[in-house]
């Protein structure tokens, strides 16, 4: 199995480096409207959610481009779109339910594409909002952050 | 390219825009945001002017680095003559505007006017409309930004907006942006409020090209670990500023009952730990990996629920320990309170310190206060006066004004308890056992102030040959030796001066950690970013031209060295408390004149600290001089 991009949002301080650093690896410009990522904000409720491209195992960007752009990358395990191939239809755009894949100016559909597997959100995240990692290790943290919230429960409920 | 950004003259009372590039000899020599400015503020600025007439400019300048990904730089700076002292006004802010702006296409604007009614600025890629603001105009600044970004239905977007206080002309109103940033200081928020501008609101989606994208990616990376791995940065990623107050409340260092005393006696439940209780998250402006502001919810409390960001270190001594305050909630909740009416946390603060004491010693009394108690530690007098310092109703109408006016007003000797410079109220802190950190106060361009050259890293007693090493000469090791001092004092001026007007946060150099990025690292980023060569000597001298250029400016205005000067009371009473290294100190009259001396000698300016001809000539401001004279 590939290593998983791995959002938690909670771990999220805002700073939108990952956004910066994605259009300038991607695009070799600073332009937040290009990157393939985008921190989503309630600034005034202090929510902020990293919304990227899930490569998901079902995918239905995939399932949808007629013209079968969309394919998996061996290596990554990254769906990525075959420009040569691509017609712009966008359907892609429509169909994704976490808005992975976007439109760049002049029409072109860009998604995220794990950066060949070293995702520069990831190296550049210092709170660790983002991960690239192994699927049984995102099991083994999310049990242990559930299972420290238990043990101070039972904590608190054994006195010790 | 950066190159290609333009600077924008708005004047309000013609309606007027015009649009130009920003020129590229300009940055050479002043690089953008503080530098930049200070070069408009000298040259659209005719001396003696009212600072709320239509002839002050208010100058908006992103940082000649907005928008790297590394070292927080997103911060933008803003400028005017100010209300306050009369003197340079200007205040950084960090959030994420200053990089709106430049992706909208601007890097600079130059606002001159005063509209007639209340107006905003709506910045879109390239383009600029006045916009009517009567609707907003009453708003305090969240609902402000929230009711722009509705008007234009774009969640994206970044403003920079006066509330209240600003609409009231308080003299020290800032401007602000998002939940947690300020341009705190100098009293911007009352020019802008002036200017009848009650926003400005920037959506921005053009390109920054910058000149070597790979090399930036990389080195950009680079600085973000070099800053992440020193012990500050990671405590400020845990503890914000308040982290300083485990350090000043138990040396020594910190200012309580205004300046009575310099430990909070009991003050615990300030200890940053605490704010663990109301705090939900961290927060980081753009391109910060230290992230340093609190996110915090109180839950309970005459005011709750509330959800704000902060406070920082000032907020917690200007309700804290200035006022004598021991409860982290109270100050949890005027942090809210002047971020809502925009307002300057340090500038209330210290004036209500000020007015306890005046209360204390019976020269002000109930007739003067609106029958307000001012009591040590009194929370309910504490929000009430913000309140009416924010709506210039009664007694708050007199404080209004800031330190000068009212002292005049009230009188009674009561100038003698101002702890203010050129007119602006001090941090918090103690200077007396720390000579540097006074003289860098006494000096500071605009009044009071703690981050215009404030050599923090004195503190650690660090190594003669390393003090050496980073400051190119001898400075003691002992903080509380006056040996050397003004060298850190002037060499940390030029190091700001360049921080500010490339963009970057003042934490994420040699402020308060000693191997942070500097003149090498800054020289380094320049030139990937824009492809041109500017090593240390010269960045030290485009320091050196700004902070002259500032200097100029107030010499015209009619400063000198005589108000380049420490309030008297650091000269006559000795600290009572702390660790015995800081206890029985003040300030030594006739060492702290010597400092003086070599600072300005440092500096190149002559005894009355007026730039010599020949710092003028090798900086290139023969022409700004003559306006001097």
């Amino acid at each position: 199995m590939h290593k998983i991009l791995f959002v938690e949002p909670e771990k999220c301080t805002g700073c939108r480096i990952c956004e910066t650093v994605c259009s300038l690896h991607q695009e070799k410009v600073v332009n937040p409207s290009r990157a393939r990522i985008q921190i989503i904000k309630w600034d005034h409720a202090g929510i902020y959610i990293p919304m990227i491209c899930q490569q998901c195992e079902t995918a239905p960007c995939e399932t949808v481009c007629p013209m079968r752009a969309i394919h998996r990358d061996d290596t990554t395990g990254a769906l990525l779109i075959d420009y040569a191939l691509c017609v712009g239809c966008k359907l892609c755009v429509t169909f994704c339910p976490f808005g992975g894949a976007g439109i760049d100016i002049e029409g072109k559909v860009i998604k995220c594409d794990l950066c060949n597997g070293n995702p520069q959100c990831v190296k550049n995240c210092e709170p660790q909002a983002l991960q690239y990692i192994e699927p049984s290790a995102i099991n083994l943290q999310k049990r242990r952050m559930a299972a420290e919230k238990l043990s101070e429960l039972m904590k608190n409920l054994l006195n010790v | 390219m950066v190159w290609k950004r333009n600077i924008a003259y708005v004047d309000l009372s013609q309606g007027k825009i015009t649009k130009k590039r920003v020129p590229k000899s300009l940055r050479l020599k002043y690089l953008g945001g503080r530098g930049i400015n200070a070069y408009y503020l000298f040259n659209h600025i005719s001396p003696g002017i009212d600072p709320l007439g239509p002839e002050n400019a208010l100058l908006i300048g992103t940082g000649l680095l907005t928008g790297i990904p590394a070292l927080g730089a997103g911060r933008c700076d803003i400028a005017a003559k100010s209300p306050l002292t009369g003197a340079v006004g200007n205040s950084n802010i960090g959030g994420f505007f200053g990089l709106e702006m430049r992706l909208a296409g601007f890097d600079n604007l130059i606002i001159t006017g005063n509209a007639e009614k209340p107006i905003y600025l709506w910045i879109k890629d390239g383009e600029i409309e006045i916009l009517d603001a009567s609707h907003l105009w009453g708003k305090d600044t969240f609902d402000t930004q929230i009711q722009i970004r509705s008007d234009h239905n774009d969640e994206e977007i970044k403003s920079i907006v006066i509330g209240v206080a600003g609409e009231k002309l308080v003299r020290y109103a800032n401007i602000r942006t998002g939940m947690k940033n300020s341009a705190g200081r100098a009293g911007m928020g009352c020019v802008m409020g002036s200017k009848n501008l009650k926003a400005i609101a920037v959506r921005g989606t053009m390109d920054i090209e910058f000149s070597y994208p790979e090399k930036l990616l990389e080195y950009s990376s680079q600085m973000n670990e070099m800053i992440t791995s020193s012990r500050w940065a990671r405590a400020q990623s845990k503890w914000g500023t308040l982290i300083i107050y485990s350090n000043t409340n138990t040396t020594g260092l910190i200012r309580t009952r205004n300046f009575q005393r310099n430990l909070l006696e009991g003050g615990e439940d300030l200890e940053p730990e605490n704010m663990d209780r109301y705090t939900v998250g961290m927060s980081g402006c753009y391109g910060c990996s230290v992230h340093c502001r609190h996110r915090y919810v109180l839950e309970k409390g005459p005011y709750a629920p509330i959800f704000a960001e902060g406070p920082e270190y000032t907020s917690l001594g200007a309700f804290g320990t200035m006022i004598g305050c021991k409860k982290m909630e109270t100050v949890l909740v005027a942090n809210h309170l002047v971020n809502k009416y925009g307002i300057d946390t340090l500038e209330v603060g210290g004036l209500c310190a000020w007015a306890m004491e005046l209360w204390e010693k019976g020269i002000l009394t109930g007739e003067i206060t609106d029958g307000l108690e001012l009591e040590w530690g009194n929370e309910e007098v504490l929000f009430e006066l913000i309140r009416k310092i924010s709506y210039r109703e009664g007694f708050g109408d007199l404080l209004a004004d800031g330190f000068k006016p009212a002292i005049t007003k009230i009188g009674k000797g009561s100038e003698y308890y101002a702890m203010q410079i050129k007119g602006m109220s001090n941090l918090h802190s103690d200077e007396r056992p720390t000579p540097s950190l006074a003289l860098g106060i006494a000096t500071a361009t605009r009044g009071a102030d703690h981050l215009r050259s404030r050599p923090a890293i004195d503190l650690y007693g660090l190594p003669e040959e390393l003090l050496e090493e980073i400051y190119g000469g001898p400075v003691s090791s002992d903080y509380t030796s006056y040996e050397g001092k003004s060298r850190e004092v002037w060499w940390q001026e030029l190091l700001y001066a360049v921080t500010d007007s490339i963009g970057v946060c003042k934490f994420q150099t040699v402020f308060c950690a000693v191997h942070a990025p500097k003149w090498d690292e800054f020289s380094r980023l320049i030139y990937l970013a824009l492809g041109v060569d500017l090593n240390k000597p010269q960045l030290m001298e485009i320091g050196e031209r700004i902070t002259t250029i500032e200097r100029l400016f107030n010499i015209r205005e009619g400063f000198s060295r005589k108000d380049d000067i420490l309030p008297e009371r650091f000269f006559k009473e000795s600290t009572s408390l702390g660790f015995p290294i800081a206890k029985g100190k003040k300030i030594d009259r006739d060492k702290f004149q010597v400092m003086l001396d070599e600072y300005y000698a440092l500096h190149k300016w002559d005894n009355n600290g007026v730039p010599t001809p020949e710092i003028i000539q090798k900086l290139g401001l023969e022409k700004q001089q003559s306006q001097t004279t």
